[in-house]
């Protein structure tokens, strides 16, 4: 415990909470700060950067300009003159804005998404591990079958019959990515259950809700953490899956999944339309692992593989 | 006797996920809106109402319900809308045997490079191998298959020529797309061996083993392995799941006629048997292998055999 703290700080009288412990072996840990330092980058791009004052529009078509190579200026024929940072798809879209467009999409689904499959996963998991017996079998045999499902058949039917609306994406991916959450929370409150203080808080005459509420849902926090980061990145890929197969985000809008399709498409004449957004979402599942990674081995040093 | 009621009630658990399945995708259909009877096209009341009648959509729902379950349980799928006078099970039977190749063979090709990769990193745990291979595994975990399948192509196949990538008719495209199945999770295998055959190297068992003087390759192979191996065989069941959703894509990018073609246009156009036929016969893969994993597991760890 003791090496973690800076030998220098002149508060280790103080003691550190739980959280501030994890925060300091965290930041030891380079890859996952860089991770970390990363995708707040990327976030803050995608959702800034739109913002400010001629920033390409990701849906301006300009046909005469198309395929333009990156770093390239080029002329319009009313005149215009037009640079493209990382060069045009087939139809004269700027590829570097609807990257950073693209984002606010992939980005958007994998947050809200997984913020879904959390709230359903924390919740089923909590009920069936606090109330146990007959009730936790049932419900767990549930999650079996549940998971024996071919699941990206199941969004598919969904996402196809409902239409294509965005919000439904969310909802569909989030529905069916709460299973193993389900079951980290059941088997961490199961262990918690057996714990003292619960106890006194039952024989304090506590309810059962505020007991799961106030006092499981917070114990459990530290694996939630963790797997809500691995959450993130499974969900993005599986909206890229979906916009891949023309399933998911329609075009103009562009998502990281549809522009990677696009740009396999056209890979042998223009290579960097597939580069540059493989590259991105790449390094952003990249780090967003990494992040994950790290916060296991700083939540939980005795987990840690190595 | 307990082996044979532990064999019996997965079993039937597993029929009773694929009844569950099976139901679940009827009423999904039929309740949602749309109907395979719209086209572009308007087309004349009258003639709908004879294609329902065709079709048996006139009667209640509960009744077609009925009526298909007794269809498909003697193996009849019934008719594919959109693809005039072939039925389901004919539809199945030509792109089926492509799906099958791809997954197995990917799983196959997964395994047979994740496993030993794993193994060979957690007993250099920490050297310069294990972090070199470790990142490369993470590589290969944040490069989705689109991005893969398609360089793959393009070097392996268009440029060395080594596949034949521009039809797949008695080609060996569908090898590249098992590849780039393959690749993709023996990524996901190595760092789930690697991690678990850490574990079991941390035992105690293993000291006394290394104590006593056992050769650190018997250790591995004979005394670390079966237990190191379990949690992947766990995971192949949700592999197989995972890797169904890869196939789609692999199909579509390498234009191999697989179910997943079929599948997405069905789905599109409100095929409804066929999205049924389908989900079947998918489900009915993934509930084997998981049966099949969970008597494996059995095998491997006793201790599982106990609470069927």
């Amino acid at each position: 415990m003791s090496q973690v703290l800076p030998r220098h700080s002149k508060t280790i009288e103080e003691g550190t909470s739980l959280g501030k412990d994890a925060w300091l072996r965290l930041k030891k840990n380079k890859l996952a700060m860089a991770s970390l330092y990363f995708i707040i980058l990327i976030s803050l791009a995608c959702l800034l950067f739109p913002l400010l004052p001629g920033f390409p529009d990701p849906n301006k078509t300009y046909l005469e300009l198309k395929s333009q190579g990156p770093l390239t200026t080029a002329q319009t024929s009313s005149g215009e003159k037009v640079f493209y940072l990382l060069g045009s798809d087939h139809l004269g879209h700027d590829i570097y804005s609807r990257i950073i467009h693209g984002g606010r999409v992939s980005l958007t689904v994998g947050l809200i998404a997984t913020a879904v499959s959390l709230t359903i996963g924390l919740i089923y998991g909590a009920v069936s591990g606090f109330i146990g017996g007959r009730t936790d079998a049932v419900m767990m045999r549930i999650v079996d079958i549940l998971y024996a499902l071919p699941f990206m058949i199941i969004v598919i039917i969904l996402t196809t019959y409902f239409g294509n609306k965005l919000w439904l994406l969310f909802v569909c991916i989030g529905a069916v990515e709460w299973l193993t959450m389900a079951r980290i929370v059941r088997s961490q409150v199961q262990s918690l259950t057996k714990q003292e203080f619960i106890e006194a808080a039952r024989s304090l005459g506590l309810s059962k809700w505020r007991i799961i509420y106030r006092h499981l849902i917070p114990n459990t926090l530290g694996p939630v953490i963790v797997y809500t980061t691995l959450t993130v990145p499974a969900v993005m890929r599986l909206e890229a899956i979906l916009s891949f197969l023309g399933l998911g985000v329609q075009p103009p809008n562009a998502s990281w999944g549809s522009l990677i399709k696009e740009g396999a498409d056209r890979m042998a004449s223009d290579p960097y339309l597939l580069i540059f957004p493989a590259i991105v979402f790449g390094l952003t599942l990249f780090a967003l692992n990494f992040l994950g990674d790290g916060l296991r081995d700083a939540l939980d040093p005795k987990s840690s593989k190595d | 006797m307990q082996t044979f009621r532990y064999v019996m009630s997965r079993f039937l658990q597993a029929l009773f996920a694929l009844f569950c399945v099976v139901s679940l995708t009827f009423f999904l259909c039929r309740l949602a809106p749309g109907s395979p009877f719209t086209e572009e096209k308007a087309v004349p009341e009258h003639l709908i109402a004879v294609m329902k009648e065709k079709y048996g959509f006139d009667k209640p729902l509960i009744a077609q319900y009925g009526i298909y379950m007794m269809n498909a349980i003697r193996g009849d799928l019934g008719p594919s809308f959109k693809n005039n006078g072939f039925s389901v099970n004919e539809i199945i039977a030509q792109s089926w045997p492509i799906s099958m190749l791809l997954g197995f063979v990917g799983l196959a090709i997964a395994l047979v490079i994740g496993v030993p990769v794993g193994m060979f990193a957690a007993s250099k745990r920490n050297t310069i191998g294990d972090y070199g291979l470790m990142a490369l595994a993470m590589i290969g975990i944040c490069l989705p298959t689109f991005v893969i399948a398609p360089l793959l192509g393009e070097t392996l196949g268009t440029r060395l020529g080594w596949f034949d990538v521009a039809t797949w008719e008695g080609s060996n495209a569908w090898l590249l797309g098992a590849l780039t199945l393959g690749l993709y999770y023996s990524a996901y295998i190595a760092r789930l061996t690697r991690g678990s055959m850490l574990d079991v190297l941390n035992q105690d068992f293993i000291r006394t083993a290394l104590s006593k003087g056992v050769s650190p390759m018997k250790i591995l192979f004979k005394h670390a392995f079966r237990g190191g191996i379990s949690p992947v065989v766990s995971y192949l069941g949700p592999a197989l799941a995972s890797l169904i959703g890869g196939s789609f894509v692999v199909e579509t990018i390498f234009g191999l006629p697989g179910l997943g073609q079929h599948f997405i246009k069905a789905a599109t156009n409100r095929d409804y048997w066929l999205i049924n036929g389908t989900v079947i016969v998918y489900s009915t893969l993934i509930l084997t292998l998981n049966f099949v994993v969970d008597l494996a597991q059995a095998w491997l760890d006793p201790r599982r055999r106990s609470n069927a």
